[in-house]
């Protein structure tokens, strides 16, 4: 599989290294220029937006594309950031992959399940990851920000925070900062179904970065991505503190609780059958966002005597 | 969007699943004109998207008129789990040999199209140690897995080539309207061998039903939630007397977490989505004042790139125009939290720093007013 971090940062010595190109698709709609505003004033390469009809005008100062194909042709970018409607997620998925896109960030909610899923297969035809749909993107604190996600909760630091929820990433990233608990990456999962990172892939990315202490999985009910990260923790021996938060305890059964994948059927997906593997693989589960930090720095102190 | 039995057998027909003889009232007056049709004896089943409705009392044999008189208005109001009747169904009772379990489900792990089958039916499946479980990819189910799934729950003769059609067809309406759940439990062996689906559950993927406009028919949306769909808001109503509100699904689940370790009853959950504006928090305001049933709101908002004076000028305005008079216990993060406060000072909104305070607040003012 391809290498997440090396397309969202590069390899030293590189010319763009830390500064890689990132095309915006739907550049021009509110959402979607409000977002890259706040990107580029965090310092996110944003080379190209791509609007079928606004080809050959500017955003600013940043041209806009036809296609993606002339974006990337244009640019050389490999990093998409897509803002379309849900019901157009689809060929404008298919579009940046044909394009020759290698990680593409999903943002909008309400994608059918099948879309999400034929996307899925052709992604990994190509070679690429798609993170989302319906996730506030990713951020390497100081270097780069690729969603829309606010900037003031996150800090650089060495402890990578993955989520399935947009703003309990922030909330956590946020309490974690306050404890000086700075992050080398924040992740959205995202609340669907099916996402085109999972829970378990993305700690797969994140695992094998030197630079990380620790890690915090922020999940909520719905699914099986927690009790199937918990078996994966303890069958590949992962030796690093990792903490848990899940939301959705007092949720009720057969209810969609806002996300499309947060729906428990029976005690498919119930918070107790999440905790119980949790306790498994020895990952304390905080009760609330901000015990978060303090399970952390308990783990983290247990690690150094 | 969860079918009621009735609908998701309309779906099996139409899919040429066979079905037993039925027809659907809400009324006792159609209901006794359909008791003629189907004949006695015959099973009155409610209507309604849970589970347990045999062992509720929903569903109930009916062998002649006096009978019907008596129970028709008892099942028609049931309440299962909190959900009530919604129609009857009078379905021609059926002698037959055995019962199966059915389903295809999308599998969110596998990224495809899941079958279960059993020779265990009519029980919660969850219950059922005896399963063949099979992913079969993102298409239909071809017929050699059908007739491998037929073989490993040990059907025989003519039942195997009937088993085989029904996983066909039932894959065939999975993946054309879009389901993320097909399931029939039971399916019943009738002495012939032939096969009949005797109770359907399917759950249609949400998402895609701008592709389905023929399902539309289906959709049965209270006033709150097509007021709360059409504001782009997810609303999940609930028992308790404080609306829970905020920004991010997972945020707002978090705060009924802990609103209710606090002994807090929430009244609903009132996602408005990830940016938080004047225009979104006045018109959650607006759609909550219409649950009379709410004491207080606990208010849970993740600013950040928002600046909360903007959320303040909304609850200032949502009491100026007389929407709301019950207390709002707020938690703002983000920029200007200061000058919010000092907005609200004289309001009957409290802001606190920490959602842990706000819902202490709440579950204490809530209490006081009774």
């Amino acid at each position: 599989m391809a290498d997440l971090f090396e397309i969202l940062i590069g390899k030293e010595g590189e010319k763009d290294y830390k500064k890689k190109p990132v095309i915006v698709q739907g550049i021009t709609g509110k959402f979607g220029s409000f977002h890259t505003h706040q990107m580029i004033a965090y310092g996110t390469n944003i080379v190209a937006g791509v609007t079928p009809g606004k080809g050959g005008q500017k955003f600013e100062n940043t041209p806009i594309y036809e296609t993606v194909k002339k974006a990337v042709s244009a640019t050389g970018a490999k990093i998409s950031i897509v803002f379309v409607p849900a019901k157009f997620f689809r060929d404008a998925a298919i579009e940046a992959l044909e394009a020759g896109i290698k990680l593409l960030i999903a943002i909008p909610e309400h994608v059918p399940v099948r879309d999400a899923m034929t996307i899925l297969e052709l992604a990994k035809k190509k070679d690429a990851i798609m993170i989302g749909p319906n996730t506030p993107g990713i951020i390497v604190p100081g270097i780069i920000k690729i969603g829309i996600m606010p900037a003031t909760p996150f800090k650089p630091g060495r402890i990578a925070v993955l989520s399935r929820s947009g703003t309990l990433m922030y909330e956590v990233s946020h309490n974690l900062s306050v404890a000086n608990l700075g992050q080398s990456v924040s992740l959205g999962i995202g609340g669907d179904p099916i996402n085109g990172t999972t829970v378990i892939e993305a700690f797969d990315m994140i695992r094998r970065l030197p630079d990380i202490d620790g890690v915090v999985v922020v999940g909520e009910i719905g699914g099986d991505a927690e009790e199937l990260l918990a078996q994966h923790i303890i069958d590949t021996k992962f030796d690093k503190p990792v903490v848990a938060y899940i939301a959705g305890r007092a949720a009720p059964k057969e209810k969609r609780m806002g996300h499309a994948g947060a729906i428990i059927y029976g005690t498919y997906g119930s918070a107790e059958s999440k905790v119980s593997m949790y306790a498994k693989a020895n990952v304390p589960v905080a009760k609330r966002p901000a015990e978060v930090p303090m399970l952390l720095a308990g783990k983290l102190d247990g690690k150094k005597s | 969007m969860r079918l009621l039995e009735y609908q998701a057998k309309s779906l099996f027909a139409e899919y040429g699943i066979r079905i037993p003889k039925g027809l659907t009232s809400t009324s006792i007056e159609q209901g006794r004109k359909d008791a003629k049709v189907i004949g006695f004896p015959f099973v009155i089943k409610a209507q309604m998207a849970v589970g347990g409705r045999g062992k509720a009392g929903a569903i109930q044999k009916c062998h002649n008129a006096d009978e019907f008189e008596l129970k028709y208005p008892e099942i028609m109001q049931k309440i299962v789990k909190g959900e009530k009747t919604k129609a009857i169904l009078l379905e021609q009772m059926q002698e037959y040999k055995k019962e199966l379990y059915l389903s295809l489900f999308l599998n969110r792990s596998k990224r495809c199209y899941t079958v279960i089958a059993s020779s265990e039916g009519g029980v919660e499946i969850e219950s059922v140690k005896n399963q063949v479980i099979r992913e079969v990819g993102l298409g239909y189910v071809d017929k050699n897995t059908a007739e491998e799934v037929a073989k490993a729950i040990g059907l025989k003769n003519n039942s195997i080539e009937e088993f085989v059609n029904l996983v066909q067809k039932l894959s065939k309406l999975t993946v054309e309207k879009e389901a993320e759940l097909a399931e029939i439990n039971p399916v019943a062996i009738l002495n012939d061998g032939t096969l009949l689906a005797l109770d359907g559950k399917v759950i249609i993927d949400d998402n895609a039903m701008f592709r389905h406009d023929e399902l539309r028919k289906f959709q049965e949306v209270s006033e709150l939630e097509e007021h709360a769909e059409k504001s782009g808001f997810s609303l999940v109503e609930l028992d308790g007397n404080i609306a829970v509100v905020g920004n991010g699904a997972g945020l707002v689940m978090s705060s009924l977490d802990m609103l209710s370790d606090h002994g807090g009853k929430p009244a609903c959950f009132l996602d408005v989505g990830g940016g938080a504006t004047t225009e979104t928090v006045y018109e959650a305001l607006t759609l909550i004042s219409k649950m009379k049933k709410v004491k207080g709101i606990l208010v849970n908002l993740y600013g950040g790139i928002v600046k909360t004076t903007t959320v303040a000028t909304a609850f200032i305005k949502a009491y100026e125009d007389k929407i709301i008079d019950i207390p709002v216990f707020a938690r703002m993060s983000g920029a200007e939290a200061e000058k919010s406060k000092t907005m609200l000072k004289d309001s009957r909104t409290k802001i606190f720093d920490t959602v842990e305070e706000a819902i202490n607040a709440a579950v204490i003012g809530v209490n006081k007013s009774g």
